[in-house]
């Protein structure tokens, strides 16, 4: 389908934008990637007026490691999260997450802010920048502010943006030596939105779990953290042998509807399943 | 009338680098890159075969990178350089995937190929040599509904082992 | 075979596909990258329900938009045009009511065409289809076969009673006594849900309708121009002689692009009301709702079995679900027909049954689509004959080789009515077995379950129904040719120009017909070219259908290219003095027959004989063109056949199944070019298991689309599936020169039957079986939650 008519303007400067976006209302959407707003776009699911193109804003680029923070701009590319040499050392659980964003040509174009931004509970970034204990930094003609990245994501689709407002950057708190990361996924194809997906930090102390920090993505409605399997697992030693309890806590995090062709109970079914492989295989990455 | 009526451009003058020239056009702020290459430029070797983003037979390089045609505005690559399968065709660059993929007939219809020779055209340009596997993942964003997929890795697999050889594609 | 019979030359050879070159550097022309003149774009406004009254349509503000040349609606458009009865006159009982082609009253089906737009540009059009208002009253909908047959269903055409459109049985010898006396019967219900052809270039054609001389020139991304030559000339009331249809280069087919559509019938007919170009091209969401779609069946199948493994009974109750209508020509019966009539070909046995009904559902129209029914018929014997061996404690592979029709028994008549003749079910799966290692599959299947990972084998045979003959359609009332021809000219140059009745839409039957006319004539390949597909330059003929194109358009070929070599010898003796039985034609050149020496350049002889008339003899008559074509009169079919073995691993906690091989050993007869070959079976091979493991048109309960995007229905990408060895074994068709039969299905019936069977094998130490394709993770754990409750 061609998209409907709309009016475009690049702003030259993230002030600009600003002025813009606050002028134009709820009929005005940025444009950084396009790769989720444009696919909307072509099939006429809705209707903006006018798309702010802040695709080369220079105050939105760049990557840096100050301070114990690794700082990311929101035009950081999906394809740079898998190739910067700092993403790669400092933020692998981001790296692991890139493999999984649809194909070469969407992570060329497609961005770390655009992904938060738009918030599919199917998407990866938002549910690693809730594990890696993220902070979102906002902006707007009001200024700047920062929200925690568990604190960003409020329902479906749905995020603490205001109008007129942009992510600027992400800031991750420097990795601790004894922290490693757990990541899966499963998808019908590769690249293609996960069933179910876990993101997971923790910390461990030889074969057990001190700390964990675990989120969903793909059976849940928003990125947020699963409060009851990563106190469950917390305190325990690898390999997981409780099953019944992960199933239980999982019951209490996850409340999935039933979507065509794959029903709630499946959905749980597959979480527990999938949890159980992700956090049984801190222990080869703690060990590695 | 709405303050944002008054906002940004329904029209836009572009200026891009299309098969390296530099090509001025009036565009529509909605028409995306695929349909301005194919409509404004009448270079239709990039196809359209779902404009969502999935199918990648739309794939085009903007700045040396591939991206969805259907997935990049017109607007968007003003300033830009945008190379299609006309271009990099006529370069030389693809002539030896060309050649294995004729060989093994790793196309039928050929809807698909100018997308996927671009694809592979990137993945093998980064000079390390994939896996089989590695170029079944990198090519999964690209859909053939007529080879099954077999010949295309085989001819992939066959120029890349080449370039590690030390040969230049 | 004759004496006259090809030995190998270009016939045989690895040749890629003629066209590669052009349209991997960009160049190519499909329907999309056509302009005409004065060309405008159209689109449809599509019933957003599945069965709906119109009451009112306000086409004002749509005519007003910008861009906008008309808006249509049934009143302007339906006139114009014979409505369609899709219906088989050789089928009694076969009911189907007349489809006009913009819904006029009512809609049928989510999808179905209500207006059209036709305006500057297709984004224009789209706009203005937004501004067409419609007063739908929505009615009660029938959702599926089991709805369609239910006491009291609601009626998806009222006059006609009921929702059945076609009940057919048959039966031979007597299969209750069979099964009564069977030391074993196994019975299951398959489930095939609904699926899509996806090609990845949408439909579409430019319908150029010339006021100055009534004539209609239509360039059609359509399998069959001639087809579509007489529906535009009857339905439209234009002389047939004043149609012509150009196929252009088509991005993919697989007889999706061979059934009928309101949508472009009613383009040609918007030309010919605004006397300008008008082009249709389908998009991707549009082609969700709007293209035939295949499959939709229940079938409930049983096989009988004695202690010692051999089958004495099959049974079939085959229910397919076929949307709203008939599907005019091709006719959609006919999955269920080859599903009934294939069932168990393979194999030697008496006792038979099978009833098939196709239904109306409000849902699409169920068209042509690889392989039709007999993939369906693959899946239910292969699966049966494998759970049976299985149960007596017979390996699968032993089980096979006692039961197939032996070489001695043929030629026979299976029970499902089938003639088989040059068959080689044997030696294929003989070869097969190696091609695997057979053993060392099932050695290392068993040490991985010790260990609790799960893999399956299965092995899948099949007969193929290929090249259909005039006893197929003729009967039917359709007028759809199972002849091709073509015409041979020999240029000035010595080249061979070659015009065909066939098409391709990238299976590479022109590249065939090259290399046919090549060795016919006796030139080397690159001095041939071919064109094909245009309603008005070539031979009649059925274009590119049922695995045809080789063995009917390329036996046309061979002849053309004998009678033009003869022409030549003849002119060429003139020319030399020399008797035409002492010269050949070799590697494009007038040979001495006996020594091999050059005698006269094809150049020198075309230069001649079109320039220097004025040296021959004055009644030497020149005919350097040449036309044949060729239909075996009385053949149904060729009958082809092969098998298949796909290698699976099953995750039981996840449901997802892995492919981690996949062997084809096919018989298409004679071989005309294995590369070629080699690569339709391997992309037919991939569709199928598309069709197994992943696609399906997701329904709400009253048949509304859920998944009609790419993202969310799954055609197979390259990650996920495996490689894929092919193999042959060649026993030609007897009665014709070429000895081809057709390939084109075979990958896709073979595979469907294979991972069927592999993925039900991967389960077995669990005691439950999976029915219901596609096998989705959901599918896959359900069976394997109810093996469990019954304490398996």
């Amino acid at each position: 389908m061609k998209a409907r008519n709309f009016r475009y303007v690049r702003p030259a400067s993230l002030q600009q934008a600003y002025r813009i976006l606050e002028e134009g209302g709820g009929d005005a959407v940025p444009l950084a990637g396009g790769q989720s707003l444009l696919a909307g776009l072509n099939m006429r699911l809705s209707a903006p007026k006018l798309l702010v193109d802040i695709g080369e804003l220079r105050e939105l680029g760049g990557q840096s490691h100050a301070g114990g923070v690794v700082r990311l701009g929101a035009l950081t590319r999906h394809r740079e999260l898998l190739e910067s040499e700092l993403t790669r050392t400092r933020l692998p659980l981001l790296a692991r997450a890139a493999e999984h964003i649809g194909h070469a040509a969407i992570r060329n174009r497609g961005t770390l802010g655009g992904s938060l931004a738009y918030a599919d509970p199917a998407a990866e970034l938002p549910a690693c920048c809730v594990a890696l204990g993220a902070t979102l930094v906002l902006g707007s003609n009001a200024g700047e502010r920062r929200v925690r990245a568990e604190d960003f994501f409020k329902g479906l689709f749905e995020t603490d943006l205001k109008p007129g407002e942009l992510i600027l950057a992400v800031e991750f708190p420097e990795r601790a030596a004894e922290e490693t990361i757990g990541f899966g996924e499963l998808a019908r194809r590769h690249g293609d939105f996960a069933l179910v997906g876990l993101a997971a930090v923790a910390t461990l102390v030889r074969d057990r779990i001190e700390r964990a920090r675990l989120v969903y993505f793909g059976c849940v409605e928003r990125a947020a953290l699963a409060r009851a399997v990563s106190a469950a697992v917390a305190g325990s030693s690898l390999p997981l042998t409780d099953q019944a309890a992960l199933a239980a806590a999982i019951r209490t995090d996850l409340s999935p509807n039933d979507t065509p062709g794959l029903r709630a109970d499946t959905k749980l079914h597959l979480a527990t399943v999938l949890t159980r492989r992700v956090v049984n295989a801190f222990a080869a990455r703690a060990a590695a | 009338m709405k303050a944002v009526d008054a906002l940004g451009e329904a029209e836009i003058e572009i200026e891009v680098t299309i098969n390296g020239r530099t090509v001025r056009r009036r565009v529509k702020a909605r028409q995306h890159l695929a349909d301005f290459l194919r409509q404004e430029l009448e270079l239709t070797g990039t196809h359209l075969g779902c404009e969502h983003g999935v199918c990648g037979a739309c794939t085009v390089l903007i700045d040396g990178r591939t991206a969805r045609g259907c997935l990049t505005l017109a607007a968007q690559v003003s300033g830009r350089t945008v190379e299609t399968i006309e271009g990099l065709a006529e370069s030389g660059r693809l002539e030896e995937l060309q050649r294995e993929f004729i060989a093994r007939n790793a196309a039928q219809c050929g809807f698909c190929s100018s997308g996927m020779l671009l694809t592979a055209y990137e993945l093998v340009a980064r000079g390390r040599k994939p896996s089989r596997a590695e170029i079944r993942q990198y090519l999964s964003g690209n859909m053939c509904r007529c080879t099954g997929y077999h010949a295309i890795v085989d001819a992939v697999e066959a120029v890349a082992a080449r370039q590690a050889e030390g040969e230049r594609p | 075979m004759s004496a006259d019979a090809p030995v190998a030359g270009a016939i045989g050879a690895r040749v890629p596909r003629l066209e590669l070159r052009r349209l991997l550097s960009g160049n190519g022309r499909y329907i999309d990258d056509v302009k005409l003149p004065r060309m405008l774009h159209a689109c449809f406004v599509r019933s957003p329900h599945p069965h709906a009254r119109i009451v009112s349509i306000d086409t004002q503000a749509a005519r007003q938009a910008p861009g906008v040349a008309a808006v249509f609606t049934a009143a302007d458009i339906n006139p114009r045009c014979e409505p369609f009865v899709g219906v088989a006159l050789h089928r009694p009982g076969h009911r189907s009511p007349p489809q006009s082609l913009l819904a006029g009253e009512r809609a049928l089906w989510q999808g179905q065409p209500v207006a059209m737009i036709v305006a500057e540009s297709r984004a224009e059009a789209e706009d203005a289809a937004e501004l067409v208002a419609i007063d739908w009253q929505p009615l009660p909908t029938v959702g599926d076969q089991l709805q369609a047959i239910a006491p009291g269903a609601a009626l998806v055409h009222p006059e006609l009673g009921d929702n059945v459109a076609f009940d057919f049985a048959l039966k031979k010898g007597d299969a209750d006594q069979a099964f009564a006396e069977a030391d074993l019967v196994i019975e299951e219900e398959l489930r095939f849900e609904r699926q899509m052809a996806t090609t990845l270039e949408p439909r579409g054609l430019i319908a150029d309708f010339n006021p100055g001389d009534g004539s209609l020139t239509v360039i059609h991304a359509h399998q069959s121009p001639f087809q579509m030559q007489h529906v535009f000339s009857r339905h439209l009331g234009i002389p047939e002689h004043k149609v012509r249809v150009v196929a252009p280069d088509i991005g993919g087919g697989f007889g999706m692009k061979l059934n009928i559509y309101g949508d472009e019938i009613a383009t040609a007919v918007a030309s010919m009301i605004l006397g300008r170009p008008v082009k249709f091209c389908a998009d991707r969401l549009e082609s969700f709702v709007s293209d035939a779609q295949a499959r939709d069946h229940r079938i409930r199948c049983r096989i009988a079995v004695k202690r010692s493994g051999e089958i004495t009974a099959m049974e079939m109750d085959d229910l397919g679900a076929v949307g709203a209508y008939g599907m005019p020509l091709r006719f959609n019966v006919a999955e269920g027909m080859m599903a009934i009539s294939l069932m168990g070909a393979p194999y030697d046995f008496e006792h038979y049954r099978a009833r098939t009904r196709s239904v109306y559902v409000n849902k699409n129209l169920i068209g042509m689509y690889r392989g039709v029914g007999m993939p369906l018929a693959c899946v239910a014997a292969e699966l049966l004959t494998d759970l049976a061996a299985s149960e007596l404690g017979i390996d699968t592979v032993a089980f096979k080789r006692r039961n197939y029709r032996r070489p001695e028994s043929l030629p026979c008549v299976t029970p499902g009515g089938q003639k088989l003749e040059s068959v080689s079910f044997h030696a294929c799966l003989d070869q097969l077995v190696r091609l695997i290692d057979y053993p060392a599959l099932r050695r290392e299947q068993a040490a991985l379950r010790e260990r609790g990972i799960y893999r399956g084998l299965g092995i899948a045979t099949f007969c193929e129904q290929t090249a259909y003959g005039p006893p197929y359609y003729g009967p039917s009332g359709a007028a759809i040719s199972t002849q091709d021809g073509c015409t041979l000219r020999l240029d000035p140059s010595g080249a061979v120009r070659c015009v065909t009745s066939l098409t391709d839409q990238g299976q590479g039957t022109l590249t065939g017909v090259a290399q046919i006319v090549a060795d016919a004539v006796g030139v080397p390949l690159e001095q041939v070219s071919v064109i094909g597909g245009d309603s008005a330059i070539s031979p009649y003929g059925g274009g590119a259908w049922a695995s045809r194109g080789t063995a009917i358009g390329g036996e046309a070929a061979w002849r053309a290219g004998r009678m033009l070599k003869r022409n030549i010898l003849a002119l060429a003796s003139a020319i030399t003095q020399t008797p035409a039985e002492a010269l050949d034609i070799v590697g494009g050149e007038v040979t001495n027959a006996r020594t091999g020496q050059a005698v006269i350049s094809l150049a020198d002889v075309g230069r001649i004989g079109y320039f220097r008339q004025d040296t021959l003899p004055p009644d030497f008559d020149v005919q350097l063109s040449v036309s044949a074509s060729f239909v075996a009169n009385d053949r149904m079919y060729y009958m082809a056949n092969g098998v298949q073995a796909s290698y699976v691993e099953v995750d039981c906690e996840t449901g997802f199944i892995k492919l981690l091989g996949q062997w084809a050993v096919d018989d298409c007869g004679r071989v005309v070019n294995p590369l070629l070959v080699d690569e339709q079976v391997r992309g037919g091979i991939v569709q199928g298991i598309g069709a197994v493991l992943y696609e399906e048109c997701i329904y709400s309960e009253d048949a509304n689309l859920l998944n009609g995007t790419m993202a969310d229905y799954l055609v197979p990408m390259a990650d996920e599936m495996p490689d894929i060895v092919v193999a042959h074994v060649e026993t030609p068709e007897p009665s014709t020169a070429l000895g081809a039969k057709g390939i084109g299905e075979a990958g896709l019936i073979g595979a469907m039957g294979a991972v069927w069977v592999a993925v039900n094998d991967a389960l077995k130490p669990f005691g439950v079986r999976i029915l219901h394709q596609p096998f989705t993770p959901e599918r896959v754990l359900d069976a394997l939650a109810r093996g469990r409750a019954a304490g398996r």
